[in-house]
């Protein structure tokens, strides 16, 4: 679905990514694990087109999307939630979900209701506005609204991010019900143990070079990711 | 609230608004109320437009002198009537293109609004990749630049150089500018609410998450630009009709984009209704309550101090101050009057606050 090749991104003359490749492959759960300043946010923003590469290829079901812009990259399936939730602060969560909704012209009722049926909590707060929601409830209405969008594939910066221990848990009994509604997902994360548990494909960015994959399980058991990212 | 209440409530409120206005209308021309009144709903109608911009979208503009500038001089050139054409221009003489080219009103009006939305597009583009600031100033450029050429000496056939435009035509009726404001301020709200204000209130929240749901910056801020300036342009003529003259001066940045700007600011940034309050209040203050601190006043043989010619701008500079300083969300921060926040607003006491137990 998703291809990497080469991948590298220049921050002001600081090589922040260094020829990364992998595969996102269709209905999978791909995550990408390392310590601050890895790459991982900057890979993601890259393939979102917020930042521009300085090289290699990127393409998503056959097609180049390295030179595409943004608007145009949401509009061939791919929804970025991204780091620190960034909801829309002064806009109600209704307006926020439907804002995700931006480049459809159908009718969203029934996705509405899909992602209240997701996130109750959510329906609960409708008319508030997403500034006053808790930090865990601003990352569920991230994730709806990214959802509205309908995407195919999905990818998430540190959605644990900040968050307290219990409503991680329910961040990623979202992530898996969403995977199981056939919505592959590209997952980044520091809360390495999660992450790893229920991906299919992981791969550990270190200072901008891949420098382990594997699956989820082969990663989990291997010591040096033990030692380095699991604190056992 | 139910539906079918707030459907009686807002007819009431349109039915006291005609009232009003009517009443307005059968007022003497020399009444103050009559004139304040007009001149008021035009600046809602200007305040508004500004806050599209400033207020929804987030775009930091002082072009707005500009685009009035526009406006009226496109409704000036396009309607004064071809007889008294010769006395305008006595000194230059008239394009001989111009000499007899004379529209309806109406349609003179849109082509200003039309005018004014061509020049935003044209300046939009390259001025709107600027932030903040730098946006600012910008537009403040542009707004300079309009006011200089408007009066340069080879414009002086179309808009007649530094004399200005006087003899300017206005509606028959006195209600048809209500009319026009009325419409204009609905078109308005009803973008606000739409989609596109969506993206507009998005993009002044957040741009990175605003692009990454898909939204296009550069057109969408080129479009709220566009519909902003397109109403300042209809504005500025209906003014120029206010007024019956206009000159390259009329319009400058104390004199227009400031008074505006302080409607927006103390209605409060992003909220149609709150532009509209504080047109309504910063006109009348201006032009009608406050009057009486710039005649003498004498109590028996003792003239009140200070009271004397210019006073009323002092303590109205004092009274924006205030607002500026400690009321900075203005009337309405960014909501709207609705019959539900009224409803609210007397149930409130009723309702006890959910706390949160999520935690953060």
């Amino acid at each position: 679905m998703l291809k990497i090749d080469n991948l590298k991104v220049n921050y002001g003359g600081i090589e922040a990514v260094k020829g990364i490749s992998f595969d996102v492959p269709d209905n999978s759960i791909v995550t990408l694990i390392g310590a601050n300043g890895a790459g991982k946010s900057t890979t993601l923003r890259t393939i979102a087109g917020i930042v521009e590469a300085s090289g290699g290829i990127i393409t998503y079901d056959g097609e180049d999307i390295l030179h595409k812009k943004t608007h145009e990259i949401v509009g061939t399936g791919i929804t970025l939630v991204p780091e620190g939730r960034r909801v829309f602060p002064d806009l109600t969560v209704l307006e926020n979900i439907k804002i995700g909704a931006y480049l459809r012209k159908d009718d969203l009722s029934d996705d509405i209701a899909m992602v209240y049926d997701l996130f109750p909590r959510l329906k609960e707060r409708n008319w508030q506005l997403a500034g006053t929601l808790s930090g865990g409830e601003q990352q569920m209405l991230a994730v709806a609204r990214a959802l509205m969008a309908k995407p195919k594939l999905i990818m998430m910066d540190e959605p644990s991010l900040g968050l307290a221990p219990i409503v991680v848990q329910g961040i990623f009994d979202i992530i898996k019900e969403i995977h199981k509604q056939g919505v592959t997902i590209l997952l980044i994360e520091q809360n390495a143990n999660m992450a790893l548990k229920i991906a299919d494909m992981a791969y550990v960015l270190e200072t901008g070079s891949i420098t382990m994959s594997g699956t989820g399980k082969e990663l989990l058991a291997d010591e040096r990711v033990k030692k380095a990212y699991l604190g056992t | 609230m139910k539906k079918s209440t707030k459907a009686i409530c807002s007819l009431a409120a349109i039915a006291v608004l005609a009232a009003v206005i009517f009443y307005a209308g059968t007022l003497p021309t020399t009444s103050m109320f009559r004139t304040t009144f007009q001149m008021a709903s035009i600046y809602a109608l200007l305040a508004v437009s500004m806050n599209m911009l400033n207020g929804v979208t987030g775009q930091f503009s002082l072009g707005q002198a500009g685009f009035m500038t526009l406006g009226a001089y496109t409704y000036a050139i396009l309607t004064i009537p071809v007889a008294a054409r010769p006395n305008v221009y006595y000194l230059y003489g008239v394009a001989p293109w111009l000499e007899n080219l004379i529209l309806p009103i109406p349609v003179a009006l849109i082509i200003s609004g039309l005018v004014a939305a061509l020049f935003a597009a044209l300046i939009g583009a390259p001025v709107l990749r600027l932030k903040s600031d730098y946006f600012a100033i910008a537009t403040l450029g542009f707004a300079e630049v309009v006011r200089i050429v408007v009066a340069s000496s080879w414009l002086n056939t179309i808009t007649n150089g530094s004399l200005g435009l006087n003899n300017i035509p206005s509606f028959k009726s006195y209600y048809s500018t209500f009319g026009v404001v009325i419409i204009c301020i609905a078109i308005m709200g009803l973008i606000k609410n739409s989609t596109y204000g969506r993206s507009f209130k998005a993009i002044r929240d957040d741009e990175i998450a605003a692009e990454a749901m898909g939204i296009n910056l550069a057109k969408t801020k080129l479009l709220s630009f566009v519909i902003s300036s397109f109403f300042a342009g209809i504005g500025g003529a209906l003014l120029a009709m206010y007024l019956k003259a206009v000159s390259a001066t009329t319009f400058t940045l104390a004199t227009a984009t400031y008074y505006i700007l302080l409607m927006v600011v103390i209605g409060g940034m992003g909220s149609i209704s709150g532009s509209i309050i504080a047109s309504f209040l910063v006109i009348f203050s201006k032009e009608w309550w406050l009057r009486f601190l710039d005649s003498p006043a004498y109590i028996g043989s003792f003239q009140v101090p200070l009271l004397r010619s210019g006073f009323r701008m002092v303590i109205f500079s004092i009274v924006l101050m205030v607002v500026v300083l400690f009321f900075r969300k203005g009337i309405m921060g960014d909501k709207e009057i609705t019959w539900d926040g009224i409803h609210r607003l007397f149930t409130a006491k009723k309702k006890k606050r959910e706390v949160s137990d999520d935690a953060r």
